[in-house]
């Protein structure tokens, strides 16, 4: 098993060109067309963040400190994850033409569509510290931490990615299984409210959610402003790995019937 | 023979779960699955084929609607992997399997000469060292930048050919590619594919139009039912087919192969 995940590896490693390619395309199809161009990517979560700022600090009144950066650093690697598996699920689909008729190995296609939306994330980075200055939250030298956390929510992510994507190709209704399901594990994931609030008979549904760990070693050092503590990382890394190694065993158990199927 | 060999193809067997009995929704598979109502029920596209060309041969592959001609050229593309057997080819295989292969249609000509080019593998610098020559081959410098949709089906087949053939492959595969695009077009192919054989590249080329077949390959293999009917010199393979498909009951089937 380790030497097929060697050889998948290197397979996607020889069709770099190709990722560069496909990520260059996602981003200007989805930003070509849109009269704001680059900043949209931007403005989106600003928006965001203003309609949930207002009805969870002010409508709902968690008293403490900036609010807004608490839920925003939260929320912006929850969107991460959660769109680019919700798009990883009809990726093939978009790719058919592709796949059809040029030997391409197909998770080069989902790992694409996990750069892109990486591509946005950092992106989104820029306007959350942009609200940090403004709203005089420090930005702490544990910042420096965030890439290994971000480095963990892409393995997470093309790991789903793939489990989703070597479904969806056979039944396509799990895209909106998975939309509901999206929904309902945002909220069972502290992003937008505290962990405290959580009554302790319901604190297993938290210890056995995945992102909760992802997220929070992403959360602490934006908004705490120091290290996540190692119990935390360490879980954040298993499930990480976990979920890598499950959608890519899964994907390559599919992958000849992808192009029987598309 | 002391000639090499540019694809091996061994005792492949191809199945599809064929169409009407595929489930495409995770509710309904779930709710046949309760029952014990799954049937699985394949259809043979190929079946134990086993097919050895030389470096330089020109093969031409014939035969009746849904015989498994497009299927075997998918495997050796490896767009498709076979349940059985075994398949290797030398060198690089350049696929030309049906219009607009490897496009995006929201693209311009231009980012899909790239997307293209990524796709066979090439560099980025590399197409743009070979981007205005290919642009030129398929006249389309006036249109590089409009988007792929906005392409009629000869401009869209002018820059695949293009593309594919920019590069001299070592084996080319062909499904029915070259009736497209007008005279001045097909001219420029044939030209472009004499020179080809005069270096040495593989053709595999599927077609209905038997003429054509008989003009450009050495050799013609007879696809009929997932199994290889025949295999030899192209006027005596080309004869035995049109001389079985027009027996009595597979006049039509003749008229569709050959129309």
């Amino acid at each position: 098993m380790p030497s097929s995940l060697l050889k998948s590896a290197r397979e996607i490693v020889r069709h770099r060109t190709l990722l560069g390619v496909l990520v260059e395309r996602d981003l200007k199809v989805r930003y070509k067309r849109s009269v704001l161009g680059l900043f949209w990517t931007m403005l989106n979560p600003l928006l965001m963040m203003i309609v949930f700022s207002v009805v969870f600090a002010e409508i709902f009144r968690f008293s403490f400190e900036h609010f807004t950066i608490y839920f925003l650093s939260a929320f912006v690697l929850w969107n991460f994850v959660a769109q680019t598996t919700s798009w990883s699920t009809a990726c093939l689909l978009g790719y058919a033409p592709l796949i059809r008729k040029i030997y391409v190995p197909a998770a080069v296609f989902v790992l694409a569509t996990v750069l892109s939306g990486l591509v946005n994330m950092l992106l989104s980075l820029v306007p959350l510290a942009a609200i940090m200055l403004v709203v005089g939250h420090p930005i702490r030298a544990s910042v420096m931490f965030l890439p290994v956390a971000i480095l963990l929510a892409v393995f997470f992510a093309f790991g789903l990615s793939l489990l989703l994507a070597g479904i969806c190709i056979e039944f396509n209704d799990v895209v909106q299984i998975y939309q509901a399901v999206l929904l309902g594990w945002m909220y069972l994931t502290p992003i937008v409210y505290p962990l405290d609030i959580v009554p302790n008979r319901f604190r297993w549904l938290i210890a056995i959610n995945p992102m909760y760990y992802l997220v929070e070693i992403f959360r602490v050092p934006i908004y705490g402003g120091v290290l996540p503590d190692a119990r935390l990382l360490w879980r954040a890394g298993l499930v990480a790995i976990v979920a890598l190694g499950t959608g890519w065993w899964v994907f390559e158990r599919r992958a000849d019937r992808i192009a029987y199927l598309v | 023979m002391p000639d090499r060999l540019a694809i091996d193809v061994r005792n492949v067997s191809v199945r599809y779960t064929i169409p009407h009995e595929r489930i495409p929704t995770f509710k309904e598979f779930a709710i046949r699955w309760l029952r014990g109502r799954i049937v699985w029920k394949e259809f043979h596209a190929l079946n134990d084929v086993t097919l050895l060309v030389r470096a330089g041969e020109s093969l031409g592959i014939i035969g009746r609607n849904g015989a498994g001609k497009t299927t075997l050229l998918k495997v050796i593309a490896r767009v498709l992997r076979p349940r059985a057997g075994t398949v290797n080819t030398a060198g690089r295989v350049v696929p030309l399997l049906e219009l607009g292969a490897g496009f995006d249609p929201e693209l311009s000509g231009r980012e899909n000469i790239f997307l293209n080019g990524a796709m066979l593998g090439h560099s980025r610098r590399y197409m743009e060292r070979r981007f205005a020559e290919i642009v030129a081959f398929a006249g389309l410098e006036e249109f590089i930048d409009a988007p792929l949709r906005t392409y009629s089906t000869g401009m869209v087949a002018r820059l695949g050919f293009s593309i594919a053939t920019d590069v001299e492959p070592d084996v080319l595969l062909i499904d029915e590619v070259l009736s497209v695009g007008d005279v001045e077009f097909q001219a420029k192919c044939v030209e472009r594919m004499n020179r080809f054989r005069e270096l040495g590249v593989t053709f595999v080329l599927v077609s209905h139009a038997l003429p054509t077949v008989q003009e450009l390959c050495t050799r013609v293999v007879w696809i009929e039912g997932g199994r290889v009917q025949a295999d030899g010199p192209p006027a005596e393979v080309i004869a035995a087919f049109t001389g079985q498909a027009a027996a009595p009951g597979l006049m039509t089937a003749c008229a569709t192969a050959i129309g």
